[in-house]
């Protein structure tokens, strides 16, 4: 005799530390959530006070889901306080080609964004909030559109206006100073800070810029409690987290993962390798590559990660297949972080550009310079630019050296490495 | 009481003029932009530091006075 199916009751208490959370109702075809579906599957959102708001914020310990890990009660606090009328943006431009975690939020369950919205304009006391996607993410901005005009019809926001911004499909788009500046009137470039956008950001007013996976979480957490949210992760990394898989696995795609979760399992929850790996790049561009076997036996904390020189970043995996070559793959992200510059600071605009075509020489066989003067480059044009992106370069570049060392001193000899030819890291983002 | 050098990034058009001024502090990369010492400035080295900021043709340095620690 089979057992009887489980019904699981609307509100019935989902087992501790219970998998998906973000992604709960996802449709397989991948249709956007409608919000009658979201408010049965996650109920509606309470009222809650200004102050408890950023308390149970702070209580769960979230940081930002964007790349740069700031707790988010800080955050909040800064703008809560700040002097004038608040802003709220909501930053789903995801312009890194390896990250797909905050178009699929977007895409699948907008009406989970929107919330967080709702209620971060709540908790910075926001009557205005803007939710940025770039022009290229479509089948997104119909999505958010259509959730937000059912929203409207439902008077859901209160006193929040939330609209929607297109924005240019750059990678530099998505910095902090770039799209408040861009809101602002101006171009998508970072500017020489300060003020920080949390002091004057759009419209000269106190700004609050969260990536739309952090906001999506605080609509869980508004509902479920700091407590639920730490049964997952670790004390300073806690919660679930959404993860992109590229390159070398079964099964390529956005999972969500406990964090603290061993890469091993990611991987084999993304279907294992489709071929023995030598590498993964974790981070996305701005992060770094680890060797394979060394890389498995981690796990998803920024904490366990820092010994490597490299952080998790907005969480983007991408895994080498002994196939491909590491020293082809570094030099093709070098040459796309270097024509992804804002070209406005000297040091970011010819030092990566310099970099990338040693790389690209190397990669080649037909070297003009050594490692060590890629290696000097890397070092000197970080924390010369006026936002982060040659940092983050910087890191990529050693990280690739590094870790395909005898690669390199094949290449530079002209002879032949284990690669068949073939490229697998994406240079442009899959819309 | 010392102070610090700073450039603005997008400002700088690699004139070079500060490292020709203050070289004790300042150098230039391969593509002539400054490479600032971090190191506090403080005494006599303040006068040079000054006279780059001074100079600079696209006024993209910046020496701000630290006060106490650091």
């Amino acid at each position: 005799m089979s057992e009887p199916a489980t019904v699981l009751e609307p509100d019935a208490a989902p087992a501790r530390g219970a998998l998906p959370r973000l992604l709960t109702g996802v449709r397989a075809n991948g249709a956007p959530l409608p919000l009658d579906l979201h408010l049965r599957l996650h109920g509606a959102l309470a009222s809650s006070s200004r102050a408890g708001l950023i308390e149970l914020v702070a209580a769960s310990g979230l940081r930002g889901r964007g790349g740069a890990g700031f707790p988010v009660a800080q955050k909040l606090e800064a703008v809560a306080n700040g002097r004038g009328r608040p802003v709220v943006v909501a930053n789903g431009t995801e312009g890194e080609p390896a990250s797909d975690k905050d178009k699929a939020l977007l895409r699948c369950v907008p009406h989970l964004v929107l919330d967080g919205v709702s209620l971060a304009a709540r908790a910075v006391g926001a009557t205005e909030a803007i939710v940025a996607i770039a022009a290229g993410s479509r089948n997104e901005r119909t999505a958010v559109e259509h959730a937000l005009a059912e929203r409207n019809a439902r008077a859901l926001d209160g006193e929040a206006r939330i609209s929607l911004a297109v924005t240019p499909d750059r990678f530099i788009a998505g910095e902090e100073s770039a799209l408040v500046n861009l809101l602002n009137g101006g171009p998508a470039k970072p500017v020489f800070v300060p003020p920080r956008p949390f002091e004057r950001g759009v419209g000269g007013e106190p700004t609050l810029v969260q990536n739309v996976e952090t906001l999506a979480h605080l609509a869980l957490i508004a509902r479920h409690g700091a407590e639920w949210f730490r049964e997952l992760g670790s004390d300073d990394e806690p919660g679930s987290a959404l993860v992109t898989l590229s390159g070398g696995v079964r099964r390529p795609g956005v999972y969500e993962v406990g964090l603290g979760a061993a890469f091993r399992d990611i991987v084999i929850g993304a279907g294992g390798l489709s071929e023995p790996a030598t590498a993964l790049l974790v981070g996305g561009y701005f992060g770094g590559w680890i060797e394979a076997r060394s890389v498995l036996e981690l796990s998803l904390l920024d904490a366990e990660l820092a010994p490597h020189g490299i952080g998790m970043g907005a969480r983007a995996i991408a895994v080498l297949p002994q196939g491909a070559c590491g020293v082809v793959e570094t030099a093709r992200v070098a040459r796309y972080l270097a024509d992804e510059s804002a070209g406005q600071c000297g040091p970011c605009v010819n030092g990566l550009a310099a970099i990338a075509t040693a790389l690209e020489r190397i990669a080649a066989g037909r070297p003009d310079r050594s490692a060590g003067q890629i290696l000097r480059w890397a070092a000197q044009v970080r924390g010369r630019g006026a936002c982060k992106h040659p940092d983050g370069a910087a890191r990529l570049v050693e990280s690739g050296l590094r870790v395909f060392a005898r690669e390199f001193e094949l290449h530079a000899h002209g002879r032949r490495c284990s690669g068949d030819g073939r490229t697998v890291l994406p240079t442009e983002v899959s819309r | 009481m010392s102070s610090k050098l700073r450039v603005n990034p997008i400002a700088c058009k690699a004139h070079g003029l500060c490292a020709e001024l203050f070289p004790e502090r300042i150098s230039l990369d391969d593509w002539g932009y400054p490479i600032i010492d971090p190191e506090p400035i403080s005494g006599s080295l303040e006068v040079h530091a000054a006279r780059a900021v001074a100079e600079c043709p696209t006024v993209a340095l910046l020496l701000a006075r630290e006060r106490g620690r650091r």
